[in-house]
């Protein structure tokens, strides 16, 4: 292909590729951008009002405070890429764990075997939930409000008036509370690291078979070294002892590796499989999927069973968390879910956003919460900082698609 | 004249009482722009949505490369080499150009989107149109112009090897320069022996790149046309209904 008149973006040199991210920026594709910075500034205002805020155990718990959340928001991109909500996410996973209680230590059941019955449940409730959006056309912010309420209900009668089970089974315990020997932390950056470069080089191969320019191959490498240095820093920090008491506290906390796995198979099947591509197409513009043969319902559905199993399992990192299931659990924690996707980037009118963008907005809801608890100001704050923060990004959401889509907001 | 690409025989169409087409003739060559022209309600929307299977005909013959075929539905109509560019393109504004061409037959390779294999074709096809207007396929199709989403509308059906491709009012939305652009692009798409069938109101539009003009009025053909042997009053006057092709009884 000698005469090549069309490019496809991947042209040019090093120099070239960093302008055509900020002219990207300029219409206003900007991803995560504005979370990351809001990350950055966030942590220099705590670190400067709070001395607690830049300690290493400080550093550990915020990953340990975002896990949850990230696994919940993670799960809730699936269903706001089809511009839908699932209000019952958080109480779906309640009665999930309620579940697993109920068969673990009342019927004696196999812990493994009741999580996965928990997740099962999870399962059908998205198909459920599915089946009302996709077949009967209900709201799912009608449907899955009816089954928020429902659920509490559920929840109190399975585990009673303000019941509490302790959870007992170590594996479960050790997710949140544990961490990695410190080698464990280095192979997992390694690994981390192998994968990027397997996947990077994988598609540069394709392309190359297939005639077509290739990003120039540093782009790859600032990328691996990108992940290495902050991974190393990370990681170095977490491998120090931490505790405040005589027992040692190190390691990289096991919640971290689980998230990552999450977050990196979703994202490979949102991206390079088929169902990734169909979903972001009916997140798009569903009369075009359906055109296109594309199974509109099939998809939907697949992505709110995706999005209740996914948030059973946050509930698994809830109630290893605080060690406990409770009849009241995921209330409010689903809000708080959608503001984290919402902040990192995701669109409430569907199509656009990443998974990592749920983490990352995971992390600075996490960082909210934990440095306003530091410094002492009292938990109403917190909420109308959260609330501030959710309203300017559902705002630059809105803006930035205006922009895209060619009609600018002049002032 | 050569064996018509699609032939149409007394098809009839009715919804409820009403006759939508009374008994149409209607042919489309390979390599030849054909325009369908006729007023609001003359049965051009009716006529399209047959040849594309969503809605069959009631009766009549239709003959696809010589062949009798029944186009009961899109699916089949797509996989006989019929595509249809609707007037709102059915594009996805948060994909890339790539993307939407390949929308719904994503090529895989080893269980995975095969981008390389797929931006390489969907390149191929854009230049065999001589697009130029593109920057990169891998833009956002929410970037583009009026007139670039058409072109990737008309690309894919490129893509999809259709023989006959139809385009619904193709230039309604577009400014003077973009209209020039679709309609170099349509007859690019004739000149690689492509048959096209073009609906649209703009007289002169169809002149400029038609080499037939079809015009129904209340639901019969009036008038075959050459573009080169009739003028813009004649073709006018049938959409009006003031003139008569003989032989066509009312």
């Amino acid at each position: 292909m000698n005469s090549q008149s069309l490019g496809s973006g991947h042209e040019g040199s090093l120099r070239d590729q960093i302008g055509a991210y900020f002219q990207r920026l300029r219409t206003g594709e900007m991803g995560a951008l504005p979370a990351v910075v809001a990350l950055v500034l966030l942590a220099v205002l705590f670190s400067a009002l709070s001395p607690y805020f830049l300690t290493k155990l400080n550093f550990a718990n915020l990953f340990v405070q975002a896990a949850e959340l990230a696994t919940l928001a993670i799960a809730l991109v699936f269903v706001l890429l089809l511009a839908e909500i699932d209000l019952s996410a958080g109480v779906t996973a309640g009665v999930g764990m309620a579940i697993f209680t109920i068969l673990n230590q009342k019927l004696g059941l196999d812990p493994f075997i009741s999580i996965v019955a928990g997740l099962a449940f999870g399962a059908l409730v998205g198909s459920t939930l599915g089946f009302f959006v996709a077949k009967i056309g209900v709201p799912s912010f009608v449907v899955s409000l009816g089954f928020f309420l429902a659920f509490q209900g559920l929840q109190l009668i399975m585990l009673g008036d303000g019941g509490i089970f302790r959870v007992d089974v170590p594996f479960i315990k050790s997710l949140m509370n544990d961490n990695l020997p410190g080698w464990a932390g280095w192979a997992f950056l390694g690994i981390m690291l192998a994968v990027s470069a397997f996947l990077s080089l994988w598609d540069r191969a394709r392309r190359r078979n297939a005639g077509l320019v290739n990003r120039p191959i540093s782009l790859m490498f600032i990328k691996l070294a990108t992940i290495a240095v902050l991974g190393g820093i990370a990681i170095g920090i977490l491998n120090e002892n931490r505790s405040v008491s005589i027992i040692d506290i190190s390691g990289v906390p096991i919640v971290v590796p689980v998230v990552i796995g999450i977050l990196f198979v979703g994202t490979f099947v949102l991206d390079r499989t088929k169902f990734g591509r169909h979903l972001y197409a009916v997140g798009g513009n569903p009369e075009a999927a359906r055109r296109s043969g594309i199974k509109v319902a099939k998809v939907r559905i697949t992505a709110f069973i995706v999005c209740s199993t996914l948030a059973v399992f946050s509930g698994l990192l809830h109630a290893s968390r605080i060690g406990s299931v409770e009849s009241t659990a995921g209330r409010t924690i689903v809000l708080s879910g959608v503001a984290a996707a919402v902040v990192g980037g995701v669109s409430l009118f569907g199509g656009r956003g990443r998974l990592v963008h749920a983490v990352i907005g995971a992390l600075v809801i996490a960082i909210i919460d934990n440095g306003l608890g530091l410094i002492g100001l009292p938990a109403g704050i917190n909420f109308l900082v959260t609330g501030g923060v959710l309203t300017a990004a559902a705002t630059v959401d809105a803006l930035s698609r205006k922009r895209s889509s060619g009609s600018i907001v002049r002032t | 004249m050569a064996e018509p690409l699609i032939r149409l025989q007394q098809v009839t169409k009715s919804f409820g009482p009403v006759d939508v087409l009374k008994g149409v003739d209607f042919e489309a060559y390979a390599g030849k722009v054909t325009a369908l022209v006729g007023d609001n309600g003359a049965g051009k929307s009716t006529l399209i949505k047959g040849l594309s299977g969503v809605q069959p005909y009631d009766g009549g013959v239709v003959s696809f490369e010589g062949r009798e075929v029944h186009l009961t539905n899109p699916r089949q109509a797509s996989s006989l080499g019929i595509e249809v560019v609707y007037q709102d393109l059915a594009l996805c504004e948060n994909l890339d150009i790539v993307q939407n061409m390949f929308l719904g037959r994503e090529e895989l390779k080893q269980g995975t989107l095969d981008e390389a294999a797929m931006e390489f074709s969907a390149i191929k096809a854009l230049q065999s149109l001589s697009v130029r207007t593109v920057k990169s396929v891998r833009q956002k199709v929410s970037s583009l112009s009026g007139g670039q989403r058409q072109t990737v509308a008309i690309g894919r059906t490129v893509l999809r090897n259709a023989k006959l491709v139809i385009l619904d009012e193709p230039t309604a939305a577009l400014g003077v320069a973009q209209t020039e652009q679709v309609l170099n692009l349509v007859r690019r798409l004739a000149d690689n022996g492509l048959g096209v069938i073009i609906i649209s109101h703009n007289l002169a539009d169809v002149f400029q790149v038609c080499d037939y003009i079809s015009v129904l009025y209340l639901g019969n053909m009036v008038a075959r046309l050459e573009t080169v042997k009739t003028t813009r009053d004649e073709v006018v006057a049938y959409i009006t209904g003031t003139k008569v092709l003989e032989g066509v009884n009312e």
